[in-house]
């Protein structure tokens, strides 16, 4: 039953990504992208990742779409380029990888499945031995923020570069 | 018939719905036909998120992320008028 609802999810994801790469007007494309990221979010909901439905919406749905309002308020607001022709060759390696990757799709231990390499490799370790070794009641928080610290230092080391090179980008008050 | 079934049906049934919401959102002939395809879309998801978490039988968790949602499509839609406020005045 579940099923149903992912594949309609799915469905509108595709719908919503087609819009808005071929929307005219930046703004209607900018408010397609926040609608596609507010569907991602439900999707990882449906599959009970609440934490990253979490993140999907407010970075998908909220910063992006403030980000890139912000951006088209300083610059110009309707596309300049036009799309050129998708030429047969590219268009027969697009579906061709396409094809490859959907194949190989069906080698995925399938969703939930705790037989599957990640879940027999170190999760029972950080589910048995969490809470004791860092004292964080939620097991996400203890793995990204004790397990894999130096990996969410870094991350945080990125996004602040990122934030920095868009200050320096857009936030200086016009000469 | 089970509860459970009368749930995820009427989810899926918001979810095509939602489909004119999306007309409006990509083909909108002004800017405010869009903004508002998107506030709409945003009111549909929160819904649609509720009756999820009534499926799951785990509406306490959802209903904290339906919150959430209805805050952050307020927030886009406020960014979405700002630009106006700005661009226009």
């Amino acid at each position: 039953m579940s099923g149903l609802l992912n594949a309609l999810f799915l469905a509108l994801l595709v719908i919503l990504a087609v819009a808005a790469v071929r929307v005219r007007d930046l703004v209607g494309a900018v408010l397609a992208l926040s609608a596609y990221g507010l569907v991602l979010a439900l999707t990882w909901a449906g599959m009970g990742a609440v934490d990253v439905a979490f993140t999907e919406a407010v970075v998908g749905a909220g910063a992006s779409t403030v980000f890139f309002l912000a951006t088209l308020l300083r610059t110009v607001r309707t596309e300049q380029v036009r799309l050129p022709r998708a030429r047969a060759a590219s268009l027969a390696a697009v579906f061709l990888l396409g094809g490859l990757l959907f194949l190989a799709t069906h080698e995925f231990p399938s969703w939930g499945d705790p037989a599957s390499p990640p879940s027999v490799h170190v999760s029972p370790r950080y589910l048995r031995l969490g809470y004791a070794e860092t004292g964080a009641p939620n097991i996400v928080t203890a793995v990204l923020a004790d397990y894999r610290g130096y990996d969410t230092l870094v991350e945080t080391v990125v996004i602040f570069t990122a934030a920095l090179a868009c200050w320096v980008l857009l936030g200086r008050p016009k000469a | 018939m089970e509860l459970r079934t009368v749930f995820v049906a009427a989810a899926a049934c918001l979810i095509v719905l939602t489909l004119g919401y999306l007309y409006r959102l990509v083909t909108g002939p002004t800017i405010f036909d869009r903004i508002l395809g998107l506030s709409g879309f945003g009111t549909s998801t929160t819904i649609i998120l509720t009756l999820m978490g009534c499926a799951y039988g785990r509406l306490d968790m959802f209903v904290d992320i339906a919150l959430g949602y209805a805050l952050l499509n307020f927030v886009g839609v406020l960014a979405a008028a700002r630009y106006f406020e700005r661009a226009r005045g």
